[in-house]
């Protein structure tokens, strides 16, 4: 059996060409401002070359800062490490928010918090690579409908972030699940359905101080029922499976001529020539991202015949799906999937709600897992985002019922390092291993029994939920002065 | 609790042999761990015959009768066949297909009378999806459709019990309760404000008592008017999906005021006032899981619910996480329950004997007790948890096929 190695992104990938093109615009009217005042140079005069990208800063750049955290070490614990490796009476030491160690044999140094871990097990943070919190927020009031920007099939050009309500109640229900980590991604009405984005589950006030640092950003694209459903009913295209990928194409078509437009562009200036910048098309910024590879998609795909199509649609625009979701038929086409480098994240449990869930099975992470394809076990609801290592049993087990034996180490995958690969913070988050964040669960029992409880959860070395310390049980804004119950 | 047995191959062989005769249902399972409500509740190394599809006996010390065929459990849990609550099944094949849905109407002329007796599948492949997670019955129930948004609509129709045993009748039981959903939803079906909503349901319980008119207000039929009459008669339970407390609270004056026999559905805010539903004797249909704050009806929804009202002495039913397709993670949701302080045994007994004993069928299933129907499964380890699998499960001792068409289509692909 082989497993994919885990993603190592060398740098955080921000979105160079949204900054190239704010840089741009940015300094045009600067120019214009200085000429007005001082005449310091003549207007028509190129630009200078352009600054590093890092001089200007990202919109809606993430503030997310770490919480105060002390040196702490769980020992005596089984760790499930997210590397496919399993330790028994383990010991794993976070430091200054970081994991420093993890091992059998580790020094505790002296001053460190040690948390007694025997009888208990530590996994890494769960991560959710498919989800809808804060955009559409608890309760499921009209008001709170921010997922969908369901007047048009193609919207690359709306954010998540920009719909997503931090104090939607769930996302502390989420972290009680062990959640520390999530993609947020626009609903699947849409062919492109927007920019997803990454957040670290704590709580907060703005988005911005959610958002995961130097997470690349990624692109919802959606196919089969859903498009279909919402613009063929309303006597619009798409109609038709084949008039969704009509639809994709000629958005393809246009991307690259705007990608080719700004590349002109950014070189003559790069030359210090005169030129006038492209007028920035917001959605075609990001299908460009795409095209560029610095912008992730995320495929909603059900049906194995479209997800093979939509492969090809790829080749022929020169664009890499990082990773197909729910993609309940995928173990149609494990080896495909598998040849291609496609991740997939998907269910156990869910099938039958459409004709394109219809073919769903239990057995489809394990089948996938098996070929060698990445895969991560997504919640898509607010239900089961509390619970995906209680989900991952479910696949477990139907693989060994099916004779394919997937050992626990390697199934935690499921819901740490491959969504951080298919989010692309595999390099920071996801597993237990120096250098990375300390995003960490203390378990009561097995992560795979639904006995378990997540008692302890670190993100970034800090305690952020001690089921023994009340002081921790947080509230939304909402929740405050209502009857709510415990979690 | 993880042994998982390679045993049951043979077995499924053994009995396969044997011809679909009642002597094919008479049987031992000796070696089992029992773990039952009732009186023989757990027996670490027990044996419980069968006899002609009914249980014969269980317990510890039961001798097998000589030349009896004898299924050796090597220790594996053998508990009752569950039995779920608030499903379709039967009535519903996939979800977004209007012609394979067939636990609603948007007929105006038909609201109490609503039968689903009348639409019950058999070959819907959802059944032998929900039976590969050890349900052996289930109380199949009426909903609303909502797409005729001028339609007045207080009750949704009568439930019925079925049976997931492979055959072409899988009707247990017709008119097992009448179904009707108050709060955000049932109000905004009568007008939008629950003030009017009871008073609307005082005024039909009303009419219902009177003597026969010829014409009824709310779009209610003679033959609505009628199915009402065993729900005031309080021979017929009235299942009132509610969530918010307040809401409950007023559905138990009614209740009292009508003398109806209720049970509660859906139910999130029930912890807040367990001690009153308690005392009325309501028993409650949850799903432990439903602790999402999805509407401001449920603001309180918890998963304490089901430890709450347990201890409170609510009778609970635990259900699954759909009408239909996700019934068989019932279990699983007990065993999230107890992970949140419900006694195990209280666990297994909202799988089983309590939905038996609320749908008024605890004489003939939802435990493994001498003279019931011999609806039984054996697991390869803890069945509230998700690494368990059943190994072989009996509806009334017929030994049921442990493939669906999705463990199908699993072997079509894999190599």
């Amino acid at each position: 059996m082989t497993y994919l190695p885990s993603d190592n992104n060398p740098s955080p990938r921000g979105h160079r060409l949204a900054r190239a093109l704010l840089l741009g615009t940015g300094l045009a009217l600067l120019a214009g401002c200085s000429a007005a005042a001082s005449s310091a140079r003549p207007a028509d005069a190129p630009p200078p070359p352009a600054a590093p990208a890092a001089a200007v800063p990202e919109p809606f750049a993430s503030t997310y800062a770490p919480r105060p955290s002390a040196d702490t070490a769980i020992v005596g614990a089984s760790i499930l490490t997210g590397t496919g490796t399993r330790i028994d009476n383990g010991t794993v030491l976070m430091a200054a928010g970081k994991i420093v160690a993890v091992g059998a044999d580790i020094a505790v140094p002296a001053g460190a918090r040690v948390i007694d871990g025997r009888g208990k097990w530590v996994t890494p943070g769960i991560i959710d690579a498919h989800s809808h919190l804060g955009v559409f927020a608890a309760p499921g009031v009209q008001g709170h409908a921010d997922g969908n920007e369901n007047i048009d099939p193609y919207t690359a050009h709306v954010w998540a972030e920009h719909s997503i309500w931090p104090q939607d109640p769930v996302f502390t229900k989420a972290r009680a699940g062990g959640v520390t980590s999530l993609l947020i991604l626009p609903g699947s009405a849409n062919l492109f359905g927007g920019r997803g984005v990454s957040v670290k589950n704590v709580p907060a006030v703005t988005v911005q101080q959610m958002k995961f640092p130097g997470a690349p950003y990624t692109l919802k694209m959606a196919c089969g029922e859903n498009p279909k459903g919402r613009y063929g009913s309303r006597g619009r295209a798409p109609a038709t499976r084949m008039g969704e990928v009509a639809g994709f194409r000629r958005a393809w078509i246009d991307a690259a001529e705007y990608g080719r437009k700004v590349d002109a562009y950014e070189k003559k200036r790069a030359r210090g020539e005169a030129g006038e910048a492209p007028k920035r098309d917001l959605g075609l910024e990001t299908l460009a991202g795409v095209l560029k590879g610095d912008i992730l998609v995320q495929n909603h795909c059900y049906r194995a015949d479209e997800m093979a199509v939509m492969l090809d649609v790829g080749h022929e625009f020169g664009y890499k799906t990082r990773a197909f979701h729910h993609a309940v038929e995928a173990y149609k086409i494990a080896d495909l999937l598998a040849k291609e480098d496609v991740c997939v994240a998907t269910w156990a449990t869910r099938w039958g709600f459409k004709m394109e869930a219809y073919d769903a099975i239990e057995e489809n992470a394990a089948i996938l897992t098996k070929a060698g394809v990445c895969v991560a076990i997504h919640s898509d609801e607010q239900r089961l985002v509390q619970r995906l290592n209680v989900e991952s049993a479910v696949a477990l087990a139907a693989g060994r019922r099916a004779g394919i034996d997937i050992p626990q180490e390697e199934a935690i995958k499921w819901i740490t390092l491959n969504p951080a690969k298919m989010m692309g913070v595999a390099d920071r988050t996801g597993s237990l291993e120096p250098g990375k964040m300390a995003d960490v669960v203390l378990w009561s029992k097995n992560p795979f029994s639904v006995y378990a409880i997540a008692e302890k959860v670190f993100i970034d070395g800090a305690l952020i939920l001690d089921t023994s310390d009340p002081a921790t049980r947080y509230r939304s804004d909402f929740e405050i002065g209502q009857p709510v119950g415990e979690e | 609790m993880q042994r998982r047995l390679p045993v049951f191959a043979a077995l499924a062989l053994a009995l396969a042999a044997a011809a679909p005769t009642a002597a094919a249902q008479t049987f031992a399972i000796t070696n089992a761990h029992i773990v039952t409500p009732g009186p023989v509740g757990e027996v670490e190394n027990g044996t419980v015959i069968v006899r002609d599809g009914r249980i014969a006996a269980a317990g510890s010390g039961v001798a097998v009768p000589t030349g009896m065929r004898t299924i050796d459990a090597r220790g594996a849990m053998v508990t009752p066949g569950l039995i779920a609550v608030n499903t379709a099944l039967g009535l519903l094949e996939v979800s977004s297909v209007d012609g394979s849905v067939d636990n609603k109407t948007h007929n105006s002329g038909i609201s109490a009378s609503f039968d689903v007796q009348y639409g019950l599948n058999p070959a819907s492949t959802l059944i032998p999806i929900a039976r590969l997670g050890g349900v052996t019955h289930a109380v199949v129930m009426p909903d609303y459709d909502d797409s005729e948004k001028e339609r007045e609509l207080p009750f949704a129709g009568k439930a019925a019990l079925i049976s997931l045993g492979e055959g072409a009748n899988i009707l247990h039981r017709p008119g097992v309760g009448m179904m009707l959903e108050l709060g955000e939803d049932g109000a905004a079906r009568v007008g939008g404000s629950r003030a009017a909503e009871f008073v609307q349901l005082r005024q039909i319980f009303d009419l219902a008592r009177q003597a026969p008119r010829d014409e009824y207000p709310f779009e209610l039929s003679q033959a609505d008017i009628a199915a009402l009459k065993p729900v005031l008669a309080g021979t017929m339970p009235l299942i009132v999906v509610v969530h918010r407390a307040a809401d409950i609270q007023q559905v138990l004056k009614l209740a009292r005021d009508y003398r109806l026999k209720i049970i509660l559905s859906g139910a999130e805010e029930a912890w807040r006032v367990a001690d009153e539903i308690a005392a009325a004797r309501v028993p409650v249909l949850i799903n432990p899981t439903s602790n999402i704050p999805s509407n401001f009806d449920m603001l309180g929804a918890s998963l304490q619910n089901a430890s709450i009202l347990k201890a409170a002495g609510v009778e609970i039913a635990i259900g699954g996480n759909d009408a239909g397709h996700r019934v068989r993670e019932m279990r699983y949701n007990a065993g999230l329950a107890v992970s949140r302080g419900l006694p195990y045994a209280a666990g297994i007994e909202a799988l089983t004997l309590a939905p038996a004993r609320i749908f008024g069928v605890a004489d003939q299933m939802g435990s493994i007790a001498a003279g019931k129907a011999a609806d039984i499964v054996i697991w390869d380890g803890d069945p509230l948890e998700p690494l368990t699998q059943p190994t072989a499960i009996f509806i009334a001792g017929k030994e049921q096929p442990m493939t669906s068409r999705a463990t199908e289509l699993g072997k079509r692909y894999m190599r």
